[in-house]
């Protein structure tokens, strides 16, 4: 059984839909003693990442998560509130990945403008297995973010807007990817399919 | 490097797609689960689905609809038609909607978009912005086009923007369902704003999309037509604006 971690932070329907797609069995749960037994749990995400580690602190998720031993997956927000801390609201977060998320850059290096939030399909390089298993180098992936967790060694994609940043992350049992692999068509069909099977 | 996007859009009406010219002498063009399925296939970045029903019953036959395409297609949509407020937008992102866009209603009320906006992000909001030239003016339109506002297109779009819509969807009233291109310095003039600019109305030929993609600097094409009747199937558009330089994902 897969836990999808519920907690309130806008549509969990997304991932869900990936996950029927995917032929494969889940719940919709902020349960501690559930996810603890879950076989893979998802950590998802839309909005503003402070208010979004203040709900996981509700439900006392900050201290449940790090401590799962089975592999977890966060996705977006999900994947920033596992990195050591946000500047979206100045917050601190779970810690598990050695990286902070940083606003994108309104500018390149070489002066010109770019748009923020980044939006659309863009290329993943620098791919490490087990996630990217099977994939190509610059796959098109779905992003839509204006802040981004610089890379750092758990980094296991890159994508370049203005900045390189980390388009995936992995250390030990977590993963997690900045882009939208339930959004991502064959591609993050893929990667679900590889996080599902690790 | 981020691609340029390519998105089909389909009106629907009583649950069915349909496209007309003009937003005139509609003609029914196929399932709207299938049709997007098959266009997500052909390589699709996105999809637009615009309700175009005029009755409760057929808003309500959209909702469902908007489940079963979110049970479906793995790509990103978005949604618009008649939507007026910030339960309208929560009850479309219940229903799987990826983004809303936000049309007549938000001319009427521009404080919808800091609404809507303020509750669900500006990822989930595109401000949808028809006009057309009337000496010299670009003035916004409503209503399908039907209905004239005091509002000029620059500064509503700028407008819209800094009140939090995501993304800008401009439709030339003088272009749609013509054929003969989009306006591309009206596109370029658009792409100063800091938010994507999504081109519709007016395509015809590849080079059509390619001009306002790099002379109109527009992020996005969204076309119907030419989708629909096969005039221009997605993967041979890519292969061509591929071979122009332009950077999109085949």
């Amino acid at each position: 059984m897969i836990a999808v971690v519920d907690y309130d932070t806008g549509n969990l329907r997304s991932v869900a839909d990936a996950l029927h797609r995917a032929g494969a069995e889940f719940t919709l749960t902020a349960d501690p003693a559930l996810l603890r037994r879950a076989d893979r749990v998802i950590l998802p995400g839309v909005g503003e990442a402070s208010s979004a580690m203040s709900k996981l602190r509700e439900r006392g998720l900050d201290t449940v998560i790090p401590s799962l031993t089975q592999p977890v997956l966060g996705i977006c927000i999900g994947m920033q509130l596992m990195c050591l801390g946000s500047e979206e609201g100045g917050v601190g977060c779970m810690g598990i990945f050695p990286t902070q998320v940083l606003r994108l850059p309104k500018v390149t290096e070489a002066d010109e403008r770019l748009k923020v939030p980044h939006v659309g399909w863009d290329t993943i390089s620098g791919l490490r297995t087990p996630l990217f298993d099977g994939m190509a180098e610059d796959t098109y992936v779905y992003y839509v973010h204006s802040f981004a967790a610089e890379p750092c060694e758990a980094t296991v994609a890159t994508t370049c807007y203005g900045v390189p940043f980390s388009a995936a992350l992995s250390r030990g049992n977590f993963f997690g990817t900045q882009f939208h692999p339930e959004k991502s068509g064959s591609a993050g069909a893929r990667i679900l399919h590889n996080f599902l099977n690790l | 490097m981020l691609a340029k996007r390519i998105i089909p859009c389909l009106d629907i009406r009583d649950g069915q797609t349909v496209k007309g010219i003009n937003f005139v002498g509609l003609k029914q063009v196929g399932d709207p689960v299938e049709l997007g399925a098959k266009y997500a296939a052909e390589g699709a970045d996105e999809l637009v689905y615009l309700d175009i029903s005029a009755s409760e019953e057929g808003r309500r036959t959209f909702t469902e609809l908007v489940s079963r395409i979110a049970a479906r297609i793995d790509i990103p949509f978005t949604v618009g038609g008649g939507i007026s407020s910030v339960d309208d937008a929560g009850r479309l992102l219940d229903a799987g909607a990826d983004k809303i866009t936000l049309n007549s209603a938000a001319v009427a009320n521009p404080a919808l978009i800091d609404a809507i906006a303020a509750k669900y992000g500006s990822q989930f909001v595109v401000a949808a912005i028809d006009a057309r030239t009337v000496d010299g003016r670009w003035v916004v339109t409503t209503h399908g086009g039907k209905r004239p506002t005091d509002r000029e297109l620059f500064a509503w779009a700028r407008e819209a923007a800094d009140r939090g819509a995501g993304e800008i969807l401009f439709t030339s009233m003088d272009h749609d369902g013509t054929k003969n291109g989009y306006p591309c310095d009206t596109f370029a003039r658009l792409s100063e704003l800091p938010v994507p600019i999504i081109a519709s109305g007016g395509a015809g030929t590849v080079d059509h999309i390619a001009d306002v993609l790099t002379l109109g600097r527009a992020d996005a094409a969204l076309a119907a037509s030419i989708f629909h009747y096969n005039e221009i199937p997605i993967p041979v558009l890519k292969r061509a604006l591929n071979e122009r330089n332009i950077n999109v994902r085949l």
